[in-house]
């Protein structure tokens, strides 16, 4: 189990990138590397990340990167790992570090062929919930609800797209739910990741405060109240057998929206029917603690 | 010498695979590309190839996965076509700015719609602007030849470009010859394994590449690349000539001659068509004519100084493009036609579209383009910069 105490005291995510104040992305993308150490590799498409880690010829990133085109990661990444067993260079993590956009939208037929491959790729989707990085459009991750630029009077009247199943469903080793808000849960998940082959799914929300509208120092408060009131629930598919990996009791999910100005808009008939979609996702999770979904090959 | 063999160019490419001794193949069906990624997955199952096979989704995917493997030292091969070159044309351009030396065969075929699986250069045309090196072969040897050549050409430091052998549909890629497979070791001496002086994606030296450059950084890395397609030119003609020593194969680098010594009116062409324009420079020799043979080997870089050389003595040029830059003209006739403004050059021109969507072009339809251009240049007519030749009435 990692803990406090165990994670390394080496800086791999350096002084000088450009995030916006209170990025969730940010503290994720430190513990991650605090977590997986120097022998990892990252590739990352098109994303905040792509901007924010600093400009030609400097870089706040202590592992190599190497940038690439924004639906093309999975792919990328496949060949980076085929290409270093050939090479016969070992114990290197390839990492992808992938928006939400470049996941769950343009990405994901790269990321599916990646994952039927088996191709030995650790898949981080960091989710803020929108094309933040062009100026919050909508996604096909982005909540019912929310406002974004290019929904921007009736807010998203779609449901978010359920990248975490939609992974599972290949039948890959791992697949697990994170939050910035609980960085050494993100840790756990990330070590199990990377002791197992093939490819591995973690799905991480990234409250964003340029783009979720709210005070930048409420990110890990919103990253845990997300968790809370099972607007973003903590699980993990280990081999087809799904686990809550925690079980909090249910807040009512408008303590999650109220300190967010992109759900300002939202009438209390809105609220109501998230509320009513998210008690029902939460039995039907609760149903399913511990079942084998899928089987294992 | 090697062993002959009768196979197709489709069975040449993926034999020069395996003689450049790649290390990682993407690959993605299309026909008519199919059998080359066919042949190498047996290669490579059989043992016979010891590469990683990576069957991608899609061939946007395959170029990702190339440029992935070639980012940490792989040579990375890939073969696609039409459709598939164009799905992919996204990361041509990332293959040329991350500096990769991937190669590939592309078979040439039209774009739809109408679907059409028959040969056109459009496709390769096509990608005209993304920086890689781009090859016209015109029998199933020079595929083979061509593709070995060119891993050597692209990874010369300082050129660190990707390039691609063209071959016709069908007529190439379909079409058995007979084909001199060189000796394994020969190729070895030729073509040592891959050994970047520039970058690599290692643990060991952590550098982030492809992060933002802006207006005061970006400009000098695309000059770069131009820097890269001159060397190019300059490598591929020594290396075509280091090729001929020693498996006595000549292709005289971006273009090859046929009796243009003393010509005066030369014929212009590309691909396929450049094997049969042979013959119709023969039969208008025949009739005397005093044509030659201008075959375009590389049309990037282009040939500008070849082109200024041959023409010294030239009355008129016929030059026969398989593809169309709709609103303008052929592609190769228009960089000509630039070439020879530079040289202040005035020569009759007959520029032709001709052979799209597979259209068979015979010695004979040469000759008679030939004779078009001849007959514009006794009368003083100046010709249209596209001439569509064989149009049919609706």
């Amino acid at each position: 189990m990692m803990t406090v105490k165990k994670l390394s005291r080496e800086e791999l995510l350096l002084p000088g990138h450009a995030a916006c104040p209170g990025c969730g992305a940010m503290i994720a993308l430190r513990t991650m590397l605090k977590t997986l150490g120097r022998r990892t590799i990252l590739v990352i498409p098109a994303c905040c990340t792509s901007v924010i880690q600093a400009l030609v010829p400097k870089t706040s990133i202590g592992v190599p990167v190497l940038n690439i085109a924004f639906a093309a990661s999975g792919a990328a990444a496949s060949g980076v790992v085929e290409a270093l067993e050939k090479l016969r260079r070992k114990d290197i993590n390839v990492v992808v570090w992938a928006g939400d956009g470049g996941t769950a939208d343009i990405g994901i037929q790269a990321l599916s062929g990646a994952a039927e491959r088996k191709n030995n790729i650790i898949y981080i989707c960091y989710d803020n919930e929108a094309y933040m990085n062009t100026g919050i459009q909508r996604s096909g991750a982005t909540p019912y609800g929310a406002w974004t630029t290019t929904t921007p009077i009736k807010g998203k009247t779609e449901f978010k797209k359920d990248m975490p199943m939609i992974m599972a469903a290949h039948g890959i080793p791992y697949v697990a739910t994170a939050s910035a808000g609980f960085p050494l849960d993100f840790a756990n998940k990330l070590l199990k990741a990377s002791k197992l082959k093939g490819l591995k799914y973690i799905h991480l929300l990234a409250p964003c405060p340029t783009g979720w509208r709210y005070d930048s120092k409420l990110t890990v408060r919103l990253g845990r109240l997300a968790v809370w009131t099972w607007m973003w629930p903590l699980f993990e598919v280990e081999h087809g057998v799904f686990k809550l990996t925690l079980k909090p009791k249910p807040r009512p999910v408008k303590e999650f929206l109220e300190p967010q100005g992109r759900f300002r808009r939202m009438t209390p008939e809105e609220i109501e029917l998230l509320q009513k979609w998210v008690d029902q996702r939460r039995e039907l999770l609760l149903k399913m603690d511990g079942a084998r979904l899928f089987p294992q090959a | 010498m090697g062993e002959w063999k009768i196979i197709t160019g489709n069975r040449a490419a993926a034999e020069a695979a395996k003689l450049a001794r790649v290390q990682v193949v993407a690959a993605y069906p299309i026909t008519p590309q199919t059998t080359i990624v066919e042949y190498i997955a047996h290669m490579v199952e059989s043992g016979e190839l010891d590469a990683k096979y990576i069957r991608v989704e899609s061939e946007h995917s395959a170029m990702a996965a190339c440029i992935g493997a070639a980012s940490v030292g792989a040579r990375a091969f890939t073969a696609t076509s039409s459709h598939g070159l164009l799905l992919m044309h996204e990361m041509l351009h990332w293959a040329v700015g991350a500096r990769l030396p991937i190669v590939m065969a592309v078979v040439n075929r039209s774009l739809g719609p109408p679907w059409n699986i028959h040969s056109e250069h459009q496709d390769a045309i096509s990608q005209r602007d993304t920086g890689w090196l781009i090859s016209f072969a015109s029998d199933p040897q020079e595929v083979l030849d061509s593709i070995i050549i060119l891993y050597k050409v692209c990874e010369t430091h300082g050129v660190y470009l990707p390039g691609f052998v063209s071959l016709d549909a069908f007529v190439l890629s379909h079409t058995s010859m007979p084909v001199d497979i060189p000796p394994q070791e020969d190729v070895d001496r030729f073509l040592p394994p891959y050994k970047p002086r520039h970058y690599l994606i290692d643990v060991e030296n952590p550098k982030t590449y492809g992060n933002i450059a802006f207006p005061d950084r970006y400009m000098e890395l695309r000059w770069s690349i131009q820097r890269g397609q001159e060397l190019a030119a300059q490598k591929i003609k020594e290396y075509t000539r280091e090729y001929a020593k020693a498996f006595g194969r000549d292709y005289q680098g971006l273009v090859e001659h046929y009796k243009t010594e003393d010509a005066r009116h030369l014929l212009v062409t590309a691909g396929a068509m450049a094997s049969e324009a042979r013959i119709a420079v023969d039969k208008l020799r025949d009739e005397g004519v005093k044509a030659g043979l201008l075959k375009i080997r590389f049309y990037r870089p282009f040939p500008r100084e070849d082109i200024e050389k041959v023409v010294e003595d030239i009355e008129s040029i016929t030059v026969i493009d398989r593809n169309i830059s709709f609103g303008m003209g052929g592609a190769m006739a228009t960089d000509l036609t630039a070439v020879l403004y530079d040289m202040g050059k005035s020569i009759t021109l007959g520029r032709f579209i001709a052979g799209l969507g597979g259209r068979d072009v015979t010695f004979e339809h040469m000759a008679q383009m030939v004779k078009h251009t001849l007959k514009a240049h006794h009368s003083g007519e100046k010709l249209p910069p596209a001439v569509w030749f064989g149009l049919r009435e609706w």
